[in-house]
């Protein structure tokens, strides 16, 4: 159905007129959207959009790489923090601070890829797993960053304007989320993403045919905490006020969660993933509010659980989502997705 | 040096928990190559059924006790049948990503049920009186864990060792295809593996339950009791025990000395830089793939 004619289709950004102009819409929507919705959704937008960024860049390490990693909350909360010292402490502008934060918790992912080199399944996951906790334990200490208090955000300004509301922070984060999107799928259309799938297939095979291991895998995790990072940086002017209690191991597992939902190895997948999750993340916190389903879920709790810890039902409905996922499609919603087009492609034959 | 023998002597204390949880984890690892994240959250739940027992409905601790380790069994036995069997063409990161659901699941589950404030189990030895020994203190509470852990070492090493079951075990785990050749029903092998398991985890919980019993109570024995596995080199059950200790007596020197307050994440520095130099953990021989 796919078929190639030239080299050169394997490289090119859009593979169809068809997809350019789905794109296009797409970007229209995106532009229009502040004005069709309440401000409430704008705020979820927004929380998509990070949660994006993250899961893309994730995607490049797990999905493409085959690098597992628990600690991705470790490099959101170093571009988190960055962003925000840079701009209060050395007065930088947030379009230079961002990107210099996102740069520290890309160093740091090299450094953490360079044990990585070595480790591979449980390993690599205790590894990284650590690294996650260390970075919240360490920041949490240092005064710099406000110790356990916190640290508030500046204003945000960029250029003449300043962004105030949440419809204002949109234009940015979606913005970024649609260029850095389009940079990873160049990415791996090229010679690095290339090696990246060859090292996920077989690594001995990948080196032996010239792949750079040692190169590759650590700019794996360079790139992917870059990624992270600069979703921090953008995080931290949504929430405007963080601290070392946010980035929990639970944060990392959620972004695994993410990836894993929307399919290993796409980048469709792992924007529905992203935003199918932090919808269900804002619209689960209160959770007896919707219609229906909340009183029955209200009797429940009454009789046989209790009414205090009824905000916890969230982790069962994620835990059994990503069960699910697992068990009866292991590609995650984009193999749903792969599944449903190729059943309607011949739909009545 | 008084101070210094009084920390070694609770680095054991709480090394012996983290040998347990290691334990566990290793059992599952072993037959099955099953990174088990809801190992902590399988213990948090039993220990809560036997507050149930003990608090709700009353039971006297002698029946509560072994009711809550047939709980525990059958809890192994059933998420292994009911979840991890089902899985189409598991790849490693697809059962982490199970067991993390799992651990979820369970964590939803308990806090639902009890909410997030702490709670009391009514357990015969109290973790607050203690034993002096020499000019050492230790709590009698610590004293048990470590009774516990032992006994639970010798008997896993005897059940492995002379056991059909626990031979059978080890065949599953060396090659899965020739064991069920052999005539070894490897399926109910996986299920009675996760049993086991799930009752070690469960010893654990229980005895770290006095002290601190919350629905989080768990993750943090879990992951230095997994950080303690891969230490080991996470197919090795004397590994586990080993690096157990050499995390607690790490941890509760670097506490007394350093800085009490990186004294939880000393641990995964440690294993970070271990890793580095031994790719497989100590005990482990490097497995080096072949094309």
């Amino acid at each position: 159905m796919d078929m190639k004619r030239h080299y050169y289709e394997d490289v090119q950004l859009f593979s169809s007129s068809v997809v350019v102009f789905w794109f296009a819409l797409l970007i229209l929507f995106l532009a229009l959207f502040p004005f069709l919705f309440k401000n409430y959704y704008v705020y979820l937008a927004n929380f998509m959009a990070i949660n994006v960024i993250v899961a893309v860049g994730l995607n490049l390490l797990v999905g493409y790489t085959g690098q597992v990693s628990l600690g991705h909350a470790g490099f959101f909360a170093i571009g988190a923090y960055g962003t925000i010292t840079l701009m209060s402490q050395l007065q930088l502008p947030f379009l230079l601070a961002l990107p210099a934060a996102a740069l520290v918790a890309a160093l740091f992912g090299f450094l953490l890829g360079l044990p990585a080199l070595r480790l591979e399944g449980p390993y690599l996951a205790i590894a990284t797993l650590g690294f996650g906790l260390t970075i919240t334990k360490v920041i949490g200490r240092i005064e710099l960053f406000g110790g356990r208090q916190g640290l508030h955000a500046p204003e945000l300004v960029i250029g003449p304007w300043h962004l105030n509301t949440d419809r204002d922070f949109y234009y940015l984060a979606v913005t970024l989320t649609v260029l850095l999107t389009l940079a990873a799928r160049n990415l791996i259309k090229t010679k690095v993403g290339r090696a990246f799938i060859a090292i996920r297939d077989a690594d001995i095979a990948a080196e032996s045919m010239g792949v750079h291991l040692t190169y590759y895998k650590t700019l794996a995790f360079a790139v992917s905490a870059f990624y992270t990072g600069l979703a921090g940086g953008l995080f931290a002017f949504v929430l405007r006020f963080i601290e070392p209690e946010v980035f929990t191991l639970m944060m990392s597992i959620m972004f695994l969660a993410m990836v894993v939902v929307g399919g290993l190895g796409s980048l469709f997948g792992s924007i529905v993933g992203a935003c199918l999750l932090s919808w269900l993340d804002l619209q689960l916190r209160n959770i007896l509010d919707i219609p229906y389903l909340g009183d029955w879920l209200d009797t429940l709790s009454k009789t046989w659980f209790s009414i205090t810890g009824v905000s916890n039902i969230q982790f069962i409905v994620f835990g059994l989502i990503m069960i699910l996922i697992m068990l009866f499609e292991p590609l995650g919603l984009f193999g749903f997705w792969i599944r449903t087009k190729k059943y309607w492609k011949t739909w009545p034959f | 040096m008084l101070d210094f023998i009084q920390m070694v002597v609770s680095g054991i204390a709480v090394g012996s928990s983290y040998a347990l949880m290691g334990l566990a984890m290793v059992i599952i690892y072993k037959t099955s190559e099953v990174l088990n994240f809801a190992q902590g959250e399988m213990a948090l739940i039993s220990t809560f059924f036997t507050y149930l027992l003990l608090e709700t409905h009353g039971v006297p601790f002698y029946l509560a006790f072994p009711g809550t380790l047939a709980f525990a069994a059958f809890l192994g036995a059933f998420l292994e049948f009911a979840v991890l069997r089902r899985a189409k063409e598991p790849t490693v990161l697809g059962m982490i990503i199970i067991t993390l659901g799992l651990e979820m699941i369970l964590m939803g589950l308990v806090s639902w049920k009890f909410g997030a404030d702490p709670k009391t189990l009514p357990f015969p030895i109290s973790a607050y009186s203690s034993v002096r020994i020499g000019n050492v203190f230790v709590s009698s509470l610590e004293v048990l864990t470590l009774v516990v852990a032992l006994t639970v070492m010798i008997i896993l090493f005897l059940f492995l060792r002379f056991s059909k079951l626990g031979v059978a075990m080890k065949a599953t785990q060396q090659n899965n295809t020739v064991a069920r050749l052999m005539g070894i029903r490897t399926k109910r092998i996986l299920m009675f593996t996760w049993a086991i398991s799930s009752v070690v985890g469960c010893l654990a919980g229980l005895l770290i339950a006095p002290t601190i019993m919350q629905p989080y109570m768990m993750w943090d024995p879990m992951l230095k009791g997994f950080a303690s596995a891969v230490m080991g080199g996470m197919t090795s059950l004397p590994g586990a025990v080993f690096g157990a200790y050499i995390l607690g007596i790490v941890e509760n020197l670097f506490g007394g000395y350093v800085s009490i307050e990186f004294k939880s994440v000393v641990a995964f520095v440690i294993i970070v830089l271990v890793l580095c130099v031994k790719p497989s953990g100590l005990f482990a021989r490097h497995y080096v793939k072949k094309v």
